[in-house]
């Protein structure tokens, strides 16, 4: 074990681990933070709190995290690279562990452009690649990224993203490769809708052995609706939603889709589940928190092991 | 080439119309280029300039100048006869050009006609595209010859992102994701193996990291 994290502990053990995610507010409202939180108790393993996520302001993910571990829950700090030098992202590392947070997510981040201060600079003094093994270099090695030595270095539990569905497809196999060498623990994928090339993906993963030295997390969003599901098409970069997926829940009445959804994103869990690598499932349920119990329930991963 | 675009007409307008007497500065360098500050945009320019204040009724005299290039002491010494009879200096050269014109004659506003954009290519006739970001520590012989830090929207040293699709940038359609550039040149090259090496965290002391910067070299410096 590299760490103290429960999450980490879940996914030694060979259980599937289940995680799901909390977008702080557009405000000073922590009773917001709890609302979503405790709809996700006793249903993950850790709850990732978003970073400014799609370049909008929101309470920061370090303070949310601190509120939502004061409640008993396991949060994993997101960090995006596009809003802090490195620094300021130590410093916040440094923080996070001092509360007892030790996974975190490294990510590069929506750009500003898409969010609502688009005459923002973004700072991406390193890249995702690098944030990672900034974190390992600090957990351990006990030094701070300029080399310097770290008087209590944190402990985290190292995760990173990976979008099998963007594009060129030949390198996401070899872009997973570069964030392992650089000492990820865990990955967090996209949102599969896609999931032969998923699969196709996984067998260049496991092909070269990765799936030994990283456990990937397959992520997961249900469709609220035909409207959803065109939108996550056509409008959200990096998404594949095939047609087929747009179709079928078109197919079904209004009042019907919401389950036709639910319905569609535990077929996927049931295929994935069997995929040889993969190690869990992170459940991004975007503004439908409270539907993350059902899917967990329904999907058969309740009730969730205890370390 | 150091790129540059001209200030709407409305704006030029605005900074030069509390003067009566302006020398329109051009520069036969990357400005000419780049059809931003050359002689043909100084004449074009200064007709402009000229035909609004006429129709204002305001007096107005404008001297044309092209330099050979404004950003080096010894051709803006050549402005010597001339600075005395403007009331300002209107410069259509890059923010180099601006700035040693201003430094050179410390008592005469200096005003900027262009905004300098960046340091680019030509991609084809009337378009210029972004190449360099001048960090100080090439990369290029990692990279295929293809500069993330000047192409990538997100200068990512490792790319590409999640938000690469069809070979373009997810910020804009009109810009070609820099890592799929990187990657078809490594194919091309047989290096596809280089990909794999991680970059390590950038210095960017060579960059603007440590402040302005300058070259000293001793064998030429005087």
């Amino acid at each position: 074990m590299k760490t103290e994290s429960t999450l980490e502990k879940i996914l030694v053990s060979g259980q599937l681990a289940v995680t799901s995610e909390c977008g702080p507010p557009r405000g000073a409202l922590p009773e917001k933070v709890k609302e979503k939180a405790e709809m996700l108790r006793g249903c993950v393993d850790a709850v990732n709190v978003t970073d400014n996520q799609t370049a909008m302001v929101r309470m920061s993910s370090l303070s949310a995290c601190i509120l939502i571990k004061q409640m008993g829950l396991n949060p994993l700090l997101q960090m995006v690279t596009r809003d802090r030098n490195r620094l300021a992202m130590q410093s916040e590392i440094l923080g996070a562990y001092s509360h007892g947070i030790d996974n975190m997510l490294c990510l590069s981040g929506d750009h500003p452009r898409f969010g609502d201060h688009p005459a923002a600079a973004a700072v991406h003094d390193i890249d995702s690649v690098q944030a990672v093994d900034m974190v390992r270099q600090m957990r351990d090695e006990g030094l701070f990224q300029g080399g310097q030595k770290i008087d209590g270095p944190p402990k985290m539990f190292i995760g990173a993203a990976a979008n099998p569905f963007a594009d060129p497809f030949e390198l996401r196999v070899a872009r997973l490769a570069k964030k392992v060498k650089a000492g990820v623990d865990f990955i967090q994928t996209q949102c599969i809708y896609n999931v032969d090339k998923f699969e196709k993906w996984m067998e260049g993963v496991r092909d070269r052995g990765l799936d030994e030295k990283v456990y990937i997390l397959a992520g997961i969003t249900p469709m609220k609706s035909a409207g959803m599901a065109k939108y996550m098409k056509n409008k959200v970069p990096g998404m594949d939603v095939p047609d087929e997926v747009v179709k079928r829940i078109a197919g079904v009445a209004k009042e019907n889709q919401a389950e036709e959804g639910m319905k569609m994103c535990l077929e996927t869990i049931e295929r994935l589940r069997n995929v040889k690598g993969v190690a869990g499932f992170h459940i991004m349920a975007i503004e439908w928190e409270h539907k993350v119990r059902e899917i967990v329930e329904r999907a058969g991963l309740l009730p969730r092991p205890v370390f | 080439m150091i790129t540059a675009e001209r200030k709407p007409i409305e704006d030029l307008i605005n900074s030069v119309s509390s003067y009566r007497r302006i020398l329109l500065l051009g520069c036969n360098e990357c400005v000419t280029v780049c059809s931003a500050g050359g002689r043909k945009e100084v004449a074009l320019l200064s007709s402009a300039l000229q035909m609004h204040f006429m129709k204002e009724g305001h007096p107005f005299e404008i001297k044309e100048i092209t330099l050979e290039r404004q950003c080096d002491p010894e051709y803006v010494e050549e402005l010597v006869p001339y600075i005395d009879q403007a009331d300002a200096v209107l410069s259509m050269a890059c923010g180099c050009g601006v700035q040693e014109v201003a430094r050179r004659f410390k008592e005469k506003m200096v005003l900027p006609a262009v905004n300098t954009k960046f340091m680019g290519a030509s991609e084809r006739q009337g378009v210029w595209a972004e190449r360099c970001a001048g960090c100080g520590d090439c990369v290029l012989g990692s990279t295929g010859g293809v500069c993330p830090i000047a192409r990538c929207s997100k200068q990512l040293l490792n790319g590409p992102c999640g938000g690469s699709g069809k070979g373009k940038c997810e910020v804009d359609s009109d810009i070609d994701c820099a890592w799929q550039l990187i990657w078809d040149r490594l194919k091309a090259l047989g290096m596809t193996e280089k990909y794999e090496e991680n970059i390590p965290a950038k210095d960017w002391r060579t960059g603007r990291g440590a402040g302005p910067r300058k070259i000293v070299r001793e064998d030429l410096a005087s």
